[in-house]
This record gives structure tokens, C-alpha cells and sequence, in this order.
């Protein structure tokens, strides 16, 4: 079983990641399908899955999708080069603006410099490129500890600070 | 003049370290070329023809003295002794070395100046008005503003890998100065029945497709400035284009879509921040406001005294005190100041290099006569803002030594550049070269009065850096087979009746481009209806065919002898 990065820690991946359309469900595993899929399948797939994750291209307006993926407790975005940050604004959105409190997973093109920006986006489990070492991964959420505006990592923005300070 | 408190000095701290790190790997091995350029770019760092440049962010133009002499220190000793101001207020270096960079860096960072989000697909340097707090026809200071934004775009985690870069540009006067509608958003500050708000412009920029800002929201609240910039940078995440960089830019959009369309997104998202907790947590309190405007205030100015009568005085007994008082020195909305512009428009000087010397006599005068504080202008040129009458004369004799006085502020030789083929890795031909010959030809001070207000700009290549597309008289280095080629284009301009330059026909070789130029005003001055109908009204008045001919008329004689 693959390690990630979960919440701070390393950790086994227990998700499947069912890309090609064929993997099949068993009542003990946990499988992330593509949008697609979970739209043609989705009775088949809850019944025979311990648990189904969707898997969102970086184009897809998560806004207008998400009553169809709200109950799910895995939601995976993808970096189909780590220089494309659309997902972010995926992520930033399901956090903040729908309230989404499962897992959100990043996948695809993620490298040690991309991970700190996941943090603050609101992604609580990275998968990243599989040439990259997983300790220096973990290590780069904390690369900067402080920041300016808030996003989805319960930083609170830089005024709001400053406001407090003034009056306290 | 902003001053970093703990929080800023820590993130700014860490963000060097990180940089530190990323740069060790990459000289390690541990990071490849393609993933460490996306890194680099987003502090500062291009690749050129010789050393990588880095681009040093000047935030809306402002500098004090310290940092000046620390500007003279990096480039003595990591550089080759100069530095290149931009149109985009900012200093590059043309020498630094890879390895060295993360110290220079380090050296930057403790006098407040960085290279974050200098270059890469992420919100760049805010440019503004450059006679901010001075001007006499300022409606609001943009520098509170322009400051409160850089904070929250810098280092935005949602923001920090756009499609493409993105430019703020930001006015609070009548008159625009900074060419803010050349900017992929413009921002105007102003005020309606008495309450301070944002005039928004989206979809400028330069480069391949020249667009000029459209009009998105006339009057967005104080309160509001955050929310509309995280509007405006949501929309152009998730829809700008990332399959062809070439149409990549916000503006491209906005084309695809049509304004309605593409207003219709931005004001909607605008509305779903505003309805939301996010909108809470961006939405701006007076006393925010207050805080940051504190730091802007006014210098503490004498009252004046008799100092204006000496002024005149002197200009009757010096003329070339007298051509610097006209041509670089302007009113001050304080009686008893003025504001005065320093030239690196100097004979033989690449258009906006400043030696270390230059760096340091420029603190030293700052200090001495304008509250420790400079300004860097879209024109390449620099601004002490806040000048004593009582000091102008002494000012200028030790600008004039410093070769700082040339007095052609707005005139033909002073003429906007990047830096071309000499440098630049991107350049399709020469500028320097070029500049270096129109200045030959109009260096006498009575040729260039005679001549007027005119706007020369010279990009290298199409991604205009030097602002060729807002010129009067716009000139674009192209490369054909090899050789070094300019396209003229007419009737560009930056300011409140900014457009885009047209482009005239075939382009000049090297060795004739000069002498089109020439040919140019000349046709001017002869074709003005009088003394005061400057370059850019009798082309507005008689279109180009009368100048068509002209710069091509050589071209013509030769065709009718042969």
C-alpha cells in the first residue's frame, strides 16, 4: 500500500484510485472514481464499496456539481501539471463557500514546491508525484508559517490580526 | 512610506529561506530545470542572454534612502555596478549569479524590498501614479490602497499559479500617469457624493494583442477593494486559457466572451463573496483603512518662505538652471515645494540605468532634500516629490554632477526602452543602439523644444516591455532572417486618452530606423497648425497618410530614379 501525506502525517493510502473505468467495487475497499463514472454508476457503486471518493477534473465548476458529491467523503482534484492551479480554486470554494468537510485530495503532477500552497487551499491528503520523498512533502505544509490573506487553513487575514492588536 | 512590522519581516524572512532551499536543490540536482523555473521566476528571477536577471519589486514605486544605498551596495557587489529601472517601476539586474542570489536576497529583504511575484503567472508589482500624495489634482492617495492590496496578493495561496501573469495598476488623480489601462486590471480611486470608492478596468495589457482596460464596475466601495480583486483573479483562474501562453492573459477572455458575458461572471462572483463568509473576512473596516493611510501621511513641510522669488532669480542669471526648472520640475500642490523629476534619460545612457554611484548620491539627496523618500516613474525616470524651493538651485547642481539634470523631461529624448537584444533573452533586435541614435539627432535642448511633449517607445520584441503599442511615435524590434528590423506604429498613448499605436507598414532596417524617426517630427513641425498643437493632436487631427509618406519618402525617390 502506497504512503501519503494525511493531515500533517505520513500515512498508508487506503483509497483506490479507479482511473480506468474497470476496477470493480468490493464491499471492503475504498475507491475514488472520475465524475463520469459516478454519475452513470452511482447506485452499483455505494452498494459495493466500503466507501466511494469522486474524482473532479480541474475544469468542472464545482459549484453547479456539488449537490451531486456533497455526501461523499472523499473529494479528489487534479494537477495535471503542478503550474495549473484551477484546483486550488476548486478547493478554496468546497471549503469556504459549500462547506465541505471530507477529504480533499490533490493527485496528478504534485511536487514537494506545490504542497505548502495545497495546505493553505484546504487539502487535508496529498498524493504526491511518485519520484517525490514524502518526509521533505510533509515538511514543506509548514514552509511559511505566517500569511497575509485568509484561504482555506484557518489563517486569519493580516487586517483582522492587526484590528486586534490595536484594540487589545 | 509602509514600514514592515513583525509579521511582515517574518514572512518576508521565510519566504527567502524557502527560495534558499529551492536554489540549493537545484544546483544539487534535486530539481529539474522545467519544475525549478516555475520557482524562480516567482522570485524574481528570468533567464537572459548572459545571467539570469532578477527583477526587484519597487511596490507602487516608492523608495526611501536606505534602501537606495542598499540598491548600491547589491550591485556593486553582486552586479556590475548599475541598475535598470522599468515601466513598471521596478530594478532589474542584468549580472546576478545563480548561486548568490538567495544572499542577495537575504541583503534585500532587511531594507524591505523583495523579488516575490516579480516575474511567473502571478499577481506582479502594483504599479501607481507616481506624484501620489503630491499631485495637485489628486482626488484620493492610491497608496493606502495600492498597499493593502500587495499584502493580499502576495503570496496567495489560490492566486500564486495563474494562467498567466497579472497586473494591477492603480490611479487617484485626474490625470493618469501610470498607464492604468494597460494593466490587466486598472483600479481608480475616487470619490462619489463624497464617499471613497474603486472605478474598476479588466482585460488591459500590452504584448502580442495590445488591449486597452475596459470598464467593469464604476464605483466598487471602499470596503470592497479585496473582494473585487478576489473576484476579478477567481474568474480569470478558472476561465483563462492555459492550452497556448500566447492566450493566456485575462484580456483574451474577455475578448472570447465579450464584455457583457465576462462582467456578468466577475459581478457575479463579486455578489456570491459579498453573501458569503469569505466576504466577512475580506471586506475592509475604516479604521483599516486608517491604519494604512497613517503610514502615507504628509512630511512634516516648513512654511514657506520668499524661497519662490530666489528660484526666479537664479533662472534669469543660469540658463541651464532655467531649461531644469522648465522641462524637470514641476508644481506642488504644497506652497513653497515643488516636485522634481531626476532623468536617466542622460546623452549615451541606456534609457533607466542608475550606476551604484547614482544609487547612492540619490540617497544622499533624498535625505537631504525631499524626506528620505524617492519615487520610480512609469517613464524610467525618477521623483523626489517634496523639494523646498529655498533648495532647488543647490539640488541641482548636485543632480547636474551626478549627471541626473538632463532637462528633457517629456521630450523627444526621453524616450522609454527595455532592454533589447544587449540582454534579454526574449529580443528580437537592438534597442539601445537605436535610442542612442534618435538621441544623437535631437540632443540639442532647442531642437527637442521645439519638438514638444512627445512619447517615444522601443520594445525589443512583441511582448512590449518597453510600451511600443502607447508610444506617440511607437518603434517594435523584429527579426527578419536574422537581421534587425523595426515596425513604426503612430498615435499610441498611456494617459486618459489612451490608445493603441497603429501600425504604420513595412518595417526599417537598423541603419534607416533613426532617420525615420527624424523624419517623422519633421513632418510634424511642418505640418502643426501651430506651435502649441503638440505630436500626438496634429496626428489625431491629420491621421497618418501625411506621416506614411514621410517615413517612407526615401524609399519612394530611390523607386522613381531607378
Amino acid at each position: 500500500m502506497s504512503r501519503i501525506i494525511r493531515r500533517h502525517t505520513i500515512a498508508e493510502n487506503d483509497w483506490t484510485l479507479a482511473v480506468d473505468g474497470t476496477t470493480q467495487p468490493r464491499a471492503s475497499g475504498k475507491l475514488i472514481v472520475p465524475l463520469a463514472r459516478w454519475r452513470a454508476e452511482r447506485e452499483e457503486l455505494v452498494a459495493g464499496a466500503a466507501a466511494i471518493g469522486v474524482l473532479l477534473p480541474n475544469t468542472e465548476d464545482v459549484e453547479a456539481i456539488y449537490p451531486e458529491i456533497a455526501d461523499r467523503p472523499l473529494i479528489a482534484l487534479q494537477f495535471p501539471v503542478f503550474a495549473d492551479g484551477r484546483a486550488l480554486t476548486q478547493a478554496v470554494l468546497l471549503r469556504n463557500r459549500l462547506g465541505f468537510t471530507g477529504e480533499l485530495r490533490a493527485l496528478g503532477d504534485v511536487v514537494r514546491d506545490l504542497v505548502f500552497w495545497l495546505g493553505r487551499c484546504g487539502f487535508d491528503a496529498i498524493v504526491p508525484r511518485p519520484d517525490q520523498d514524502l518526509e521533505a512533502c510533509r515538511s514543506a505544509l509548514d514552509e511559511i508559517r505566517v500569511a497575509y490573506q485568509p484561504a482555506a487553513d484557518g489563517h486569519a487575514p493580516v487586517w483582522a490580526t492587526r484590528r486586534a492588536r490595536a484594540t487589545g | 512610506m509602509y514600514r514592515y512590522d513583525q509579521i511582515d519581516r517574518e514572512l518576508l524572512a521565510q519566504r527567502t529561506e524557502q527560495f534558499r532551499d529551492q536554489t540549493r536543490r537545484f544546483l544539487a540536482g534535486e530539481l529539474s530545470e522545467d519544475d525549478f523555473r516555475q520557482l524562480r521566476l516567482r522570485n524574481g528571477l528570468y533567464q537572459q542572454r548572459h545571467a539570469p536577471m532578477l527583477r526587484i519589486s519597487v511596490p507602487y514605486g516608492l523608495l526611501e534612502s536606505a534602501q537606495l544605498r542598499r540598491m548600491a551596495h547589491v550591485v556593486r557587489k553582486y552586479d556590475k555596478g548599475y541598475g535598470h529601472f522599468t515601466t513598471r517601476q521596478n530594478i532589474q539586474l542584468n549580472w546576478p549569479q545563480l548561486p548568490e542570489v538567495p544572499d542577495l536576497l537575504a541583503e534585500l529583504a532587511e531594507v524591505q524590498l523583495h523579488s516575490i511575484q516579480a516575474c511567473g503567472n502571478d499577481t506582479r508589482n502594483i504599479t501607481s501614479d507616481y506624484l501620489a500624495g503630491v499631485a495637485d489634482d489628486e482626488i484620493v492617495d492610491p497608496r493606502p490602497y495600492c498597499e493593502l492590496l500587495r499584502q493580499f496578493v502576495t503570496l496567495h495561496p489560490e492566486f500564486y499559479w495563474l494562467p498567466r501573469k497579472f497586473k494591477f495598476g492603480f490611479t487617484g488623480a485626474k490625470v493618469d500617469r501610470a498607464a492604468t489601462r494597460t494593466n490587466d486590471a486598472a483600479v481608480h480611486v475616487l470619490r462619489r457624493d463624497g464617499a471613497i470608492g474603486y472605478r474598476f478596468f479588466v482585460g488591459g495589457g500590452l504584448g502580442r494583442q495590445p488591449l486597452l482596460g475596459q470598464e467593469m464596475n464604476s464605483f466598487v466601495p471602499e470596503s470592497d477593494l479585496l473582494l473585487y480583486a478576489c473576484a476579478i483573479l477567481r474568474t480569470f483562474n478558472r476561465f483563462g486559457r492555459r492550452d497556448n501562453i500566447h492566450k493566456a492573459r485575462i484580456k483574451i477572455v474577455l475578448r472570447e466572451w465579450g464584455i457583457e458575458r465576462f462582467r456578468a461572471a466577475i459581478e457575479e462572483e463579486y455578489a456570491r463573496i459579498g453573501s458569503s463568509a469569505e466576504g466577512g473576512q475580506l471586506k475592509l473596516l475604516p479604521e483599516d483603512i486608517e491604519r494604512m493611510r497613517s503610514y502615507f501621511s504628509a512630511p512634516p513641510y516648513r512654511p514657506a518662505t520668499e524661497a519662490a522669488a530666489d528660484v526666479g532669480e537664479r533662472t534669469a542669471r543660469d540658463p541651464r538652471f532655467a531649461a531644469w526648472v522648465k522641462r524637470n520640475v514641476r508644481a506642488h500642490k504644497v506652497p513653497g515645494y515643488r516636485i522634481v523629476f531626476v532623468s536617466l534619460k542622460a546623452p549615451e545612457q541606456a534609457p533607466g540605468d542608475c550606476t551604484a554611484e547614482q544609487f547612492e548620491t540619490l540617497a544622499e539627496l533624498c535625505d537631504a532634500y525631499s524626506f528620505g523618500e524617492l519615487r520610480s516613474t512609469y517613464d524610467q525616470n525618477l521623483v523626489l516629490a517634496d523639494v523646498a524651493e529655498r533648495d532647488l538651485h543647490e539640488l541641482w547642481m548636485r543632480l547636474d554632477a551626478a549627471r541626473l539634470a538632463t532637462p528633457n523631461i517629456g521630450l523627444t529624448t526621453d524616450m522609454i526602452a527595455c532592454p533589447g537584444l544587449d540582454f534579454c533573452g526574449l529580443a528580437n533586435a537592438g534597442t539601445l543602439g537605436v535610442t542612442r541614435d534618435i538621441y544623437r539627432r535631437f540632443d540639442s535642448l532647442d531642437a527637442q523644444y521645439e519638438v514638444g511633449p512627445i512619447r517615444i517607445t522601443m520594445s525589443g520584441c512583441m511582448n512590449g516591455c518597453g510600451h511600443h503599442s502607447v508610444g506617440h511615435i511607437g518603434i517594435l524590434g523584429v527579426d527578419k532572417h536574422g537581421e534587425e528590423w523595426y515596425q513604426v506604429t503612430l498615435g499610441g498613448s498611456p494617459g486618459n486618452d489612451a490608445a493603441i499605436g497603429e501600425r504604420v507598414g513595412r518595417a526599417l532596417a537598423r541603419n534607416e530606423i533613426a532617420d525615420g524617426v527624424e523624419r517623422l517630427i519633421r513632418a510634424y513641425l511642418e505640418l502643426r497648425s501651430d506651435e502649441d498643437e503638440t505630436f500626438i493632436e496634429c496626428y489625431r487631427r491629420i491621421g497618418m497618410a501625411p506621416f506614411k509618406a514621410r517615413l517612407y519618402e526615401t524609399e519612394d525617390s530611390e523607386a522613381a530614379a531607378a
